[in-house]
């Protein structure tokens, strides 16, 4: 087995756990967090397919490594957004839950 | 090999104590492992420039952003901690993670050989960007199309953060106002390494041209400083509504798009570059897009407004 195959594993591994952690877990904090070990497990599987693309004196294709960056970027962007609506919604009612019953 | 296999089980591991730790800090303080090992597995995968931007970004400022939250909702999580899921759902979520994971790594196992490319067009092109880095070339050139968006979304995300401003404070000065002791430890951080993660973030900018780094590796660390400089308390963050604000954030993209529909008329095509000027071109968008992301990324940790505008 490769070292590519060997992280590509321990990618889909990775998305499974965030996953679970993302249902099971009732604090939005807590799933925000989890939705973040998700998106780590996703762009390794996609760094593998990048790292098989090795050719012409490249360690890698550079195409999914640029488009890797560019979504850790946008994955932040979208992880900012997600917390301060959540600390609006504590402000407004004193709760960090998704629960509908007061 | 055997690097390889402890390096993928800490990986695992730590993911699994960031989802079970009972603190949200805990957690939090997981992810930043989590983000930095990560950072590891990119460079086993020969990917520098991505490590970079993980270490940066996924890591360091997304860890300092929970670290913040994480702080504000300590109180109204512990009251919130028994409503736990009941077992049918837990077990139904097992069966369905698990299945995710066994058809992606069944995935893994099958991808085609040999593995589809396109390093060796990014190669072969790469002199008529007058660039060394292929990476880079692929932000800048090949798909800067992408890179201008991104810029787009991160500006958006900006706008939705300020947009949650309650009324009295509206176009006022993010977050909250900090007070560090002027004789401790993190004003003299603050002070020591301002200057010299300022030029850090230069050079890792300007490096990117040519080697691992770029645009957004540079400007996260330029960002941190400001962070760290705002924490510190040695600097306030400037109410959102100030004009010389708004077009710092503004000047990337702005730049971005004037060169890229000037690329019509010099070269043919939205966002071409005509190949003597490539270079310079590149690096013409490259300084203000780093300006304009270094300070979108400090105004999204900072948060919306918290205090009235003067």
């Amino acid at each position: 087995m490769s070292d590519a195959t060997l992280y590509g594993l321990c990618g889909a591994v990775l998305v499974g756990l965030g996953l679970f952690g993302l249902i099971v877990n009732p604090l939005p904090l807590r799933k925000i967090l989890a939705f973040n070990l998700i998106g780590g497990g996703v762009f390794l599987l996609f760094g593998v397919v990048a790292r098989r693309g090795a050719a012409a004196g490249l360690g890698g294709d550079p195409i999914p490594h640029a488009l890797i960056i560019t979504g850790i970027v946008v994955a932040f962007a979208a992880t900012a957004l997600a917390i301060a609506l959540l600390l609006r919604l504590f402000r407004e009612t004193g709760r960090a839950t998704l629960g509908s019953d007061g | 090999m055997a690097f390889d296999i402890g390096l993928a089980v800490l990986v695992l591991g730590v993911a699994v104590w960031t989802l079970a730790a009972r603190d949200t800090f805990a957690a939090v303080i997981g992810f930043v492992t989590y983000g930095l090992l990560l950072a590891l597995v990119w460079v086993r995968l020969a990917a520098p420039d991505v490590a970079l931007t993980e270490a940066a970004i996924g890591s360091g400022v997304t860890g300092g952003l929970l670290l913040g939250a994480s702080s504000r909702l300590r109180r109204a999580e512990i009251q919130a901690a028994s409503e736990k899921p009941g077992a049918t759902l837990r077990i139904a979520a097992v069966v369905l993670c698990a299945l995710v994971s066994a058809g992606l790594a069944a995935i893994v196992l099958l991808l085609p050989e040999p593995a589809p490319t396109l390093a060796p067009e990014a190669a072969a092109n790469l002199a008529a960007t007058g660039l060394g880095n292929p990476v880079t070339a692929v932000l800048m050139a090949y798909r800067a199309i992408d890179t201008l968006l991104e810029t787009v979304v991160l500006l958006l995300a900006l706008v939705g953060i300020w947009s949650l401003a309650p009324d009295g404070v509206w176009g006022g000065f993010p977050g909250r106002r900090h007070q560090a002791d002027a004789e401790g430890v993190l004003t003299f951080v603050a002070q020591l390494l301002v200057p010299i993660g300022i030029l850090v973030g230069i050079y890792i900018f300007w490096v990117g041209s040519v080697a691992p780094g770029g645009e957004f590796q540079g400007a996260t660390i330029l960002a941190a400083m400001w962070i760290l400089a705002m924490m510190a308390g040695l600097v306030d963050a400037p109410p959102v509504s100030r004009r010389w604000l708004r077009l710092l954030l503004i000047a990337g993209p702005a730049v971005f798009f004037a060169i890229g529909l000037a690329g019509f008329a010099i070269a043919g095509a939205f966002l071409a570059y005509p190949v003597d000027y490539a270079k310079l071109l590149i690096v013409t968008i490259e300084i203000p897009v780093t300006l304009s992301i270094a300070a979108t990324l400090a105004l999204l940790v900072a948060g919306p407004p918290e205090r009235a505008p003067k």
